[in-house]
């Protein structure tokens, strides 16, 4: 069982678990998002979330490591890029998708189903 | 002349095949020319018989030396498959007897398809039955013979089926094909088990090997060979149970009737066992089999003969009659009777259907001999040419039946009794309803609506040669030693036995004598006679029904099997497949399921799936750690 | 180096489809003339090469190699043998015949031409194909036009033509599935790693030095024959065949009976027989047994039978039987029946589709009620069909007769029950012809037929060109059988070496 200081310790000093935490949460709250909201902007905003949630790690993980380079960092500066073009071609298909059907609910897109 | 017949004598076949390909790709509209070509190439043929039989007769080719001459036809899979021609007095009688015949059914078809548009494809048809009977005549092996066999079945059915457009024509030349098919079956199982046993199917070849196998291992397997072989002479020459198509087989052109089926493709059968007696007289079970159905056949064909009222009918059922005698002959061993027989049946049968011919065209297509009457006075050639036909028939000397089938019932007598009886009997039925064919169509009076004249000198001269053949084969053959000529093993004895042949001459003068006085005198009347029958006379006039049981039983064997088999075919063997393709459908239906465009329902399975993924490692990590201690 | 005989056969029919891509699609003179020209050549060299075909010598003639992918050992290797230079003269004698019947093809003549050679390229690839992978390669490759021609000029009778199409392409793709399998165990088992080859000669030499075992070839040649035995329409998987007979084009009818069939039987011979001997030993007794069951069944059922295209669609599963059961029977007798029947069956049933085709594009019926008393009005018509129908039922001086009857000689002696229901079906056989033809030809005239005309010109083509095979081979079989012969008779070790293996039934007395 944890005694009090250490619990203290832990939430006070800013270490590796915080970042997943928060990490975690913000994964959470997207996927949340994701599943619940039906327009495909918020969606790509929960999308945007969960992508920064993979981020936060990959900066934090990097930042512990022991024999700190800058791999995470790098690969997080991709993903920012990835998420950025990802978001333009998004919603621009959003748009597209508007005009043509009117709606943005993707419970009324199921043009593919089986 | 006689040199060069010997050693072409294969011409004699082709020539006639040639004038099917010309007439057949050339003239087939232009009848006059068509009607040239071939009769040119049957004389030519005729005449070189003619001096085949001179060279055989001035070379001493003897039956048990003949002269052969061969080329391989194909070669394939270990066997070798020869053409060529065997020469014997067989063969030359044959070819004799089969070039007079169509070289007279030739120049009597001028006449008769006058006014036809066919014509020429009559006479392609014609030189191309010529070509084939010849070539089956000349055979070297049996598959040579097959080969032509079917070709003259060919012909029969092309010619049979003449008048296409007449259902009745159609329908009797299917019958034809198909009967005598059932037929051919049978002697292609004997001639693939002599292929098998012997490797080859070359008569010479054979008649060397047949006795030392016999030897060897007896006569059992040969005797199914034999029967094999047998069967298909029963359905080429209408023996019984397979005689039906041949009475039908008179829808065709009367020219046709006498040349096919009455003088040349129909002994095709007596010929075959003929040439190939050498294994036939090994076997006396066969031999027994053959006389005793030709037996049968010949006084069965003659008791329906009795009542039929077609002309041409009754004519057909005595040609079914008079080869059960040729079979009945070679059963009892005697094959110079039997060839003896089948010559001249060969002339005074084709004689015969073509008086027939000549009547019924004068007629205007009335076959009824009941409504002919008193043609004697309006044809009168034609008459005096059927009485010469049906005096020879009936066997009153010096005509030629009288010596043929004085032969065949000597033979018979000396080998078995009631094969004698039988045999005597049906020819005293033979003299009855050959007479009353010849009193009623041709005495008494004239009807008043009778269109009949005498016919055209192309449809007369063939008559009156035919007639003088008729005439004088018989003692001409028996003087000139035909025996001594054509015989098998041993030569046989050949002086007249006056008991059997006075007392056959006897009962067919009182057979003659009864139809006489019930048709022309009509003493007795022949309708009270035939009720005083009833069920006998029905069962004859109906050829005891047996076209109906075959009917009864294709409609069983075939058609229903038929109807069944597509039945199973399209709902189950394909109903499988196709089920087989649904089952595939179903499967993909319920594996879409989940595929319902629910975007956010496929991220929640794809997240809870990470979410197992994860957990799975998660346990796995555990697992390992509290396994090896805390270390990685 | 020699002039590339065969590759230039290969190749006129892909030069002329690729030409024809450039030609205007409303100009039909000039699309079908390209495609008479490219047949009429390929068919000049195909008899060339028949009659420069050396039976003295033997073996594999007109070899030409060329190294394709060499890692797996494949090669660009063609050559003819006596067993596939019949068959490769099938291809150009029907070839040119489907072109004709075809003459007159209305809807989209440009694509439909195009793709009718590129089938044709197909099939000739696979038989001169000396390469096993190449072999294969061909032989998926005609699938595609013919599949193609099936959905846009098909005729749905029966059964929808799309429902056809999608069945005949799943059940050859399924069978070609299984014998990819059976294709791939012996490419790895015929040689280690490194060395292997797709070489036909090569391959059997593999299997002449015992690299396949008995119970390896047991367990392979099931595999090859659902491939090749359901392209060759084997009882009981033969029934895509009728109904794509029924649903197809008339050209594509022609080359399916014509070729397809008879190219399962050729690679069941090429692949299974001959790679496998002892496994298609120890299967032949099935196999023979089905045959005969399918030869008889599938006679029966013509019977009942209406419509033309499934009276011949059928009569070819029988057919087919025979040639089974020629092969299966395994001795060099009833092997070069089979291929010699191969070559006889090939061009009766594309005589018959080319007649029914030519009265199905001017009547739109086929079915034998309603068309009757033909010869009254079109005499040319009744010689075809008189023709194809004479050689169906193996009248002699044709060519289907002495095939057949060497079938017959090498199966009875050691198969006779099966034997003898095979020949028994004969007199079937001659019932449904005659029955057909009666109806169809005979009998008295129907006036709705007075208006149609005759075959003449360009519609007779293929009743001249086959005819002329038809009667010539039949008359003259030598021509035909010397070269079955030379390549039938390397094969004789290989069917003595087997003569006693054992079977399924345990060990037979051995060829008698």
């Amino acid at each position: 069982m944890m005694s009090f200081i250490e619990f203290m310790q832990l939430a006070t000093h800013v270490g590796l678990h915080h970042f997943l935490l928060f990490s975690a949460i913000l994964f959470a709250i997207g996927l949340f998002g994701l599943l619940t909201k039906k327009g495909l902007i918020p969606l790509l905003m929960c999308v945007e979330l969960m992508l920064n949630a993979v981020n936060i790690n990959l900066v934090a993980f990097n930042h512990y490591m022991p024999v700190p380079d800058y791999t995470g960092q790098l690969m997080a500066i991709f993903s920012v890029a990835v998420a950025a073009s990802e978001i333009a071609v998004g919603v621009a298909l959003a748009f597209r998708i508007y005009r043509d059907r009117g709606t943005v609910n993707v419970d009324e897109l199921e043009k593919l189903k089986g | 002349m006689i040199d060069f017949a010997l050693y072409h004598a294969w011409l004699i076949p082709l020539l006639p095949a040639l004038a099917f390909v010309v007439i057949g790709l050339g003239t087939r509209q232009d009848k006059k020319t068509s009607a040239i070509i071939g009769i040119t190439a049957i004389s030519a043929s005729f005449l070189l018989s003619l001096g085949v039989v001179g060279a055989v007769l001035t070379k001493r080719i003897v039956m048990a030396d003949p002269f052969v001459m061969k080329t391989v036809w194909a070669r394939i899979g270990g066997m070798e498959l020869g053409m060529g021609a065997l020469i014997d007095p067989l063969t030359a009688m044959m070819l004799v007897v089969v070039t007079t015949v169509a070289l007279m059914v030739n120049i009597y078809s001028v006449g008769y398809m006058e006014h036809d548009s066919g014509m020429g494809r009559f006479f392609a048809f014609l030189s191309l039955f010529a070509a084939s009977m010849l070539g089956l005549v000349i055979s070297v092996n049996f598959l040579q013979m097959y080969i032509f066999w079917e070709g003259v079945g060919l012909c029969s059915y092309l010619l049979i089926g003449f008048y296409y457009y007449k259902i009745s024509a159609r329908e009797a030349a299917k019958k034809a094909f198909i009967t005598t098919r059932i037929g051919d079956f049978g002697m292609l199982l004997g001639i693939l088990l002599l292929q098998i046993n012997f490797g080859t199917l070359d008569f010479i070849e054979l008649k060397t090997l047949v006795p030392q196998y016999i030897w060897v291992s007896g006569t059992s397997f040969l005797t199914v060979i034999g029967l094999l072989l047998f069967i298909g002479p029963i359905g080429k020459s209408g023996q019984f149970p397979l005689h039906v198509w041949l009475p039908d087989a008179m829808e065709g052109p009367t020219p046709v009737s006498a040349l096919i089926h009455a003088a040349t493709m129909v002994v095709a059968g007596v010929y075959l066992i003929g040439r190939a007696y050498f294994i036939f007289a090994e076997l006396p079970i066969v031999l027994n089999v053959i006389a005793w159905l030709g037996g049968f056949t010949a006084f069965f064909a003659a008791t329906i003969a009795i009542t039929q009222r077609p002309f041409k009918r009754i004519l057909a059922y005595s040609t079914i009659s008079q080869l059960g005698y040729m079979m009945l002959a070679l059963g009892v061993g005697s094959l110079s009777a039997s060839m003896f027989h089948l010559m001249t049946h060969a002339f005074f049968k084709a004689l015969m259907f073509l008086c027939a011919g000549a009547v019924i065209e004068a007629m205007h297509e009335e076959a009824d001999i009941f409504k002919m009457g008193g043609l004697r006075h309006r044809m009168p050639v034609t008459f005096k040419c059927m009485a010469i036909g049906v005096v020879a028939i009936a066997g009153l000397p010096p005509f030629a039946g009288f010596f043929s089938k004085d032969a065949i019932l000597a033979a018979a007598a000396e080998v078995s009794f009631p094969l004698y009886l039988l045999a005597s009997v049906t020819a005293f039925m033979t003299a009855f309803y050959m007479s009353r064919l010849l009193f009623v169509a041709f005495f008494g009076e004239v009807r008043d609506d009778c269109p009949a004249q005498e016919t055209n000198a192309f449809m007369r001269w063939p008559l009156v040669v035919l007639a003088v053949l008729s005439v004088i084969s018989g003692a001409w053959g028996h003087f000139a030693g035909f025996s001594d000529w054509v015989f098998y093993g041993v030569r046989e004895e050949e002086a007249i036995n006056w008991t059997i042949a006075g007392s056959s001459i006897v009962l067919s003068l009182i057979a003659m004598w009864w139809a006489y006085q019930i048709y022309v005198v009509k003493r007795w009347s022949s309708f009270q006679i035939a009720r005083r029958l009833g069920v006998l006379y029905d069962l004859s006039y109906h050829a005891y029904y047996i076209d109906e049981i075959y009917a009864f039983f294709r409609e069983l064997t075939v058609d229903k099997i038929g109807r069944l088999s597509l039945w199973i075919d399209t709902h189950i063997v394909d109903g499988i497949v196709h089920g087989l393709g649904r089952l595939t459908k179903g499967i993909s239906v319920v594996l879409a399921l989940p595929q319902n465009g629910d975007t956010q329902q496929y991220v929640a399975i794809f997240y809870t799936g990470v979410i197992a993924l994860v957990a799975y490692s998660l346990f796995y990590a555990v697992k390992i750690l509290s396994v090896t201690g805390g270390a990685f | 180096m020699e002039f590339p005989l065969l590759s230039t056969i290969l190749l006129a029919p892909l030069v002329a489809a690729f030409a024809l891509c450039f030609v205007p699609k409303d100009d039909r003179e000039t699309i079908r003339r390209g495609a008479a020209f490219a047949t009429i050549f390929m068919l000049c060299m195909t008899v060339y090469a028949f009659f420069n075909f050396d039976t003295l010598e033997g073996g594999v003639q007109f070899v030409e190699k060329i190294p394709w992918v060499e890692d797996l050992g494949v090669c660009y290797s063609v050559g003819v043998d006596g067993i596939s230079m019949p068959l490769l003269l099938l291809v150009g004698v029907i070839g040119i015949s489907a072109v004709y019947t075809s003459w007159n093809t209305e809807k989209r003549p440009k694509e439909f031409f195009i793709l009718l050679l590129l089938l044709i390229a197909g099939v000739t690839g696979t038989f001169i194909a000396q390469d096993l992978f190449l072999f294969l390669l061909s032989y998926e490759l005609f699938v595609i036009p013919v599949f193609i021609m099936v959905l846009v000029w098909g005729s749905t009778k029966r059964l929808p033509k799309e429902f056809v199409g999608m069945k005949f392409i799943v059940f050859l793709l399924m069978g070609s599935a299984f014998m990819l399998v059976g294709v791939v165990m012996l490419y790895v088992n015929a040689y280690p790693a490194g060395e292997r080859t797709f070489d036909f000669a090569a391959l059997r030499m593999a299997g002449e030095m015992g690299h396949f075992s008995d119970s390896f070839q047991i367990s392979t040649f099931p595999l090859l024959l659902l491939g090749f035995g359901s392209l060759l329409s084997m009882f009981p998987f033969h029934s895509w065949s009728p109904d794509g007979h029924a649903a197809a084009p008339t050209a594509v009818s022609m080359i399916h009976a014509g070729i397809l069939k008879k190219l399962g039987a050729y690679g069941l011979i090429r692949v299974g027989v001959l790679l496998l001997p002892v496994g298609a030993k120890y299967w032949s007794p099935l196999i023979v047994t089905t045959a005969v069951m399918g030869v008889l069944y599938a006679a029966y059922i013509v019977m009942a039978q209406k419509d033309l295209k499934y009276i011949i669609g059928y009569s070819s599963v029988s057919h087919m039987g025979y040639i089974l059961l020629g092969i299966m029977t395994l001795n060099a007798t009833s092997v070069s029946g089979a291929v010699a029947n191969m070559v006889a069956h090939g061009m009766m049933t594309a005589l018959f589709f080319s007649q029914i085709g030519y009265i199905y594009e001017r009547t739109h019926l086929r079915s034998i009620p309603e068309l009757r008393g033909l010869a009254h009005y079109m005499p040319h018509l009744t010689i075809g069909f008189m023709l194809a129908g004479m050689t169906s039922l193996g009248l002699p001086g044709l060519i289907e007769f002495l095939p057949e009857f060497t079938i017959f000689v090498g199966t009875f002696g050691v198969y006779p029950v099966q034997a003898l229901i095979a020949i028994f079906v004969i007199v079937f056989t001659a019932l449904y012809v005659l029955r057909l033809l009666a109806t169809l030809l005979f009998g008295p005239a129907d006036e709705k037929y007075a208006e149609i005309p005759d075959e003449q010109g360009a519609s007779m083509v293929p009743l001249l060109v086959l005819g002329a095979f038809i009667v010539g081979f039949g008359l003259f079989p030598s021509l035909l059988m010397n070269v079955i012969n030379c390549g039938i008779e390397p094969l004789a070790p290989v069917f003595e070496q087997i003569a006693n293996a054992p079977t399924m039934m345990g060990t037979m007395g051995g060829v008698r």
